[in-house]
């Protein structure tokens, strides 16, 4: 789950990370109030969970509280990649010395922890990774030690910050660190991170993105999610503990499993047809769930067929047959369906399938080819 | 033949006494599995499944009772960190953890502490470890496969068993099929289990099986590249998965440009590897 910048921020604020004076704003008004109250240049910065802001005339410095609400007009009603723009962030202008990246995140193929820091700051942190990794300096943190001072003067050093920083420097590390390992962060960075004027170090910008298995013991932080982020249709599945994410085909798909679900939607493409989603079911597939996932596949008026695909194993496919029937009955289908079922009596499952107006398919491809060819017939 | 698990693996079940625990253990029963007990704090002394498994308070008290040499979690994901500290303090060599939703930093510190251990993990978020014929540590089905000559390995659950039964049904069978699991942060990778597959005297030939998200196919490629004499037939999911969306499994989301399908296909190709377009095509090209 990702946090907005100006929630990160009062995060940061709390473990002490130094960020410009700042506040949230959701019309242009407010804005124009707090550039007046604030009495100096301003950066309006849009909130939107998606990289790119700047470059998109989200981020603008406005010099007067006249020009904020000017510019808060236009950015407020400004759509950035597909997300609309409802709040901003009225932040102090802060003059730049230098520039920073700082970051902490999970390296994947260390399996560890891994701070992060450059003094290409301000820079996708990606786009250093490939054209220029040698200008990245990291260190692996020990999660069960944790990051030690003298990890974060190595990396002063090596991003050749001078010496006067360092104790600034060390002390937004070590609250960095605070903040990844407190909130079950996946990544905290702080892009850029400045030497502004007096010399003081500054967060200018903050991101945060949780680790949604541990939302469980962060009541607060998990109350922070920004609904607009997210298809209507994905948040009602996760209420019936279904993952199901939209896509731009034609094909309903309901699987149970994460990879079959994926590898479901590979077929379909394969043989020439598109999915409409991405469904997993997870286990059990019981007639309640059934139903609730073929009200979501359908409220997509363009499905044109729906392909169910159980790989029962130890679920009996009988019973899982018979939930289908029950559950398209219910939410009244009005599309073909493709149903197929693997695993304990299979054959009592497509018994019980045959005597529907549904087909029932044997293989994976089979299934693709009925979906697909369904989807040309209407 | 095969690898980690075999007739003679001792198991014990870690939360044998929830709902998830007590039916898998009882399907690891049925499938003859050397199953010696279980653990569920505060209900030691118990018997479960028709009098046929004692439960006992800790890890280390079915340890000491019955000379178990493996554990298999089921307990909450709040928990499981918990359990694995525990089982790798009573120094039982192999540990399952089939539990989804485990956060990461939990698995971090899991990671950090077992380098000090001699415990070996898979998972969690897996389906386990299936020896066909011999020992049953998880979820897979058993009836969806027969004993062979071919290693599978995957993150993946179901789709896994999709292969499994593919095979089955052109009467191929399978040394170990080991599930590794889908989260970021995991104990044994593909390249620990294709090392050991390496070295099966009665595994021929190897099926992986990939998913969008991470490197661990790409590096797995070139381990193969250098060091397997073993064919490997691979396929990958997620071919048509957007970017940045995680597709159900923690670890399965395609960061900006890393962990394509596309990607972790071209590496294995180039490394030699046979990339199935479907799940289906796999025993053809195997044969």
């Amino acid at each position: 789950m990702k946090l907005h910048e100006y929630q990160s921020k009062q995060i940061f604020a709390r473990y002490g990370i130094p960020i410009p004076k700042g506040r949230v704003a959701g019309t242009a008004g407010e804005v124009k109030q707090i550039t007046e109250e604030f009495g100096t240049n301003v950066i309006i910065k849009s909130q939107v969970l998606v990289g790119g802001r700047g470059k998109a005339g989200g981020i603008r410095l406005v010099k007067s509280p006249q020009e904020a609400q000017e510019v808060a007009t236009s950015i407020l009603g400004m759509e950035i990649k597909g997300l609309p723009v409802r709040k901003v962030l009225v932040d102090e202008a802060v003059s730049i010395v230098r520039e920073f990246y700082f970051g902490i995140t999970i390296d994947r193929v260390k399996q560890q922890p891994v701070l992060m820091a450059s003094g290409s700051g301000g820079m996708e942190i990606e786009e250093v990774a490939v054209k220029n990794p040698e200008k990245i300096s990291k260190v692996y943190i020990d999660p069960i030690l944790g990051l030690k001072e003298f990890q974060l003067r190595d990396v002063a050093m090596s991003i050749d910050l001078p010496r006067q920083q360092w104790r600034a420097f060390t002390e937004i590390g070590m609250a960095l660190w605070k903040v990844f390992s407190d909130c079950d962060a996946s990544l905290v960075e702080i892009n850029p991170l400045v030497i502004a004027a007096e010399n003081k170090l500054v967060a200018l910008d903050a991101k945060i993105i949780l680790d949604d298995n541990a939302l469980f013991r962060h009541q607060d932080l998990a109350e922070l999610r920004d609904m607009d982020i997210e298809e209507p249709s994905e948040i009602e599945a996760r209420k019936f503990e279904v993952t199901f994410i939209k896509m731009q085909g034609n094909i309903g798909c309901m699987v149970n499993g994460a990879g079959l679900a994926m590898a479901t939607m590979d077929i379909l493409s394969l043989f020439g047809g598109e999915a409409s989603n991405f469904l997993d079911i997870g286990g059990g597939a019981s007639a309640e769930k059934v139903a609730a996932s073929l009200r979501i596949i359908l409220s997509d008026p363009k499905v044109k067929v729906v392909l169910i695909n159980v790989f029962g194993g130890i679920t009996r496919c009988d019973v899982v047959a018979k939930g289908i029937l029950t559950a398209a009955e219910e939410v009244g289908v009005k599309v073909p369906m493709v149903i197929r079922l693997v695993g304990t009596n299979e054959e009592e499952g497509r018994q019980i399938l045959k005597s529907s107006k549904f087909a029932s398919a044997d293989t994976l491809v089979q299934a693709a080819q009925m979906a697909v060819a369904a989807t040309k017939e209407n | 033949m095969s690898i980690l698990a075999n007739q003679n693996t001792k198991l014990i079940v870690q939360g044998i006494t929830g709902h998830e625990g007590l039916f898998h253990a009882q399907q690891m029963l049925y499938y003859k599995t050397n199953l010696v007990g279980g653990v569920t704090p505060g209900k030691g002394g118990e018997w479960v499944l028709d009098g046929k498994v004692p439960v006992f308070d800790s890890v280390k008290a079915a340890v000491e009772v019955t000379g178990a040499d493996a554990s298999v979690i089921f307990v909450p994901a709040r928990h499981c960190a918990d359990a694995i500290y525990e089982a790798a303090d009573a120094e039982i060599p192999l540990v399952v953890c089939i539990t989804e939703g485990v956060p990461v930093q939990d698995m971090l510190k899991v990671k950090s502490f077992l380098k000090q251990k001699k415990t070996k993990l898979i998972g969690p978020n897996c389906p386990g470890i299936l020896t066909p014929g011999e020992s049953k540590i998880g979820i897979i089905p058993g009836n969806i496969t027969l004993p062979g000559n071919i290693g599978v390995v995957s993150k993946s659950g179901t789709l896994t068993y999709e292969v499994l039964h593919a095979l089955r049904q052109q009467g191929m069978g399978v040394s170990t099929c080991v599930g590794i699991g889908g989260d970021p942060i995991k104990g044994m990778g593909f390249i620990e289990i294709l090392e050991l597959f390496e070295a099966d005297a009665h595994t021929d030939k190897v099926v992986l099986i990939g998913e969008i998200g991470g490197s661990d196919e790409e590096n797995a490629a070139e381990y193969i590249s250098r060091y397997m004499t073993k064919p490997v037939v691979a396929f990958i999911a997620g071919i048509t998965a957007p970017s940045g969306k995680r597709m159900g499994h923690a670890g399965a989301i395609i960061d900006g440009k890393t962990g394509t399908a596309k990607a972790k296909i071209e590496a294995l190709e180039t490394a030699g590897v046979r990339v199935a377009k479907h799940p289906e095509e796999i025993p053809a090209i195997l044969s």
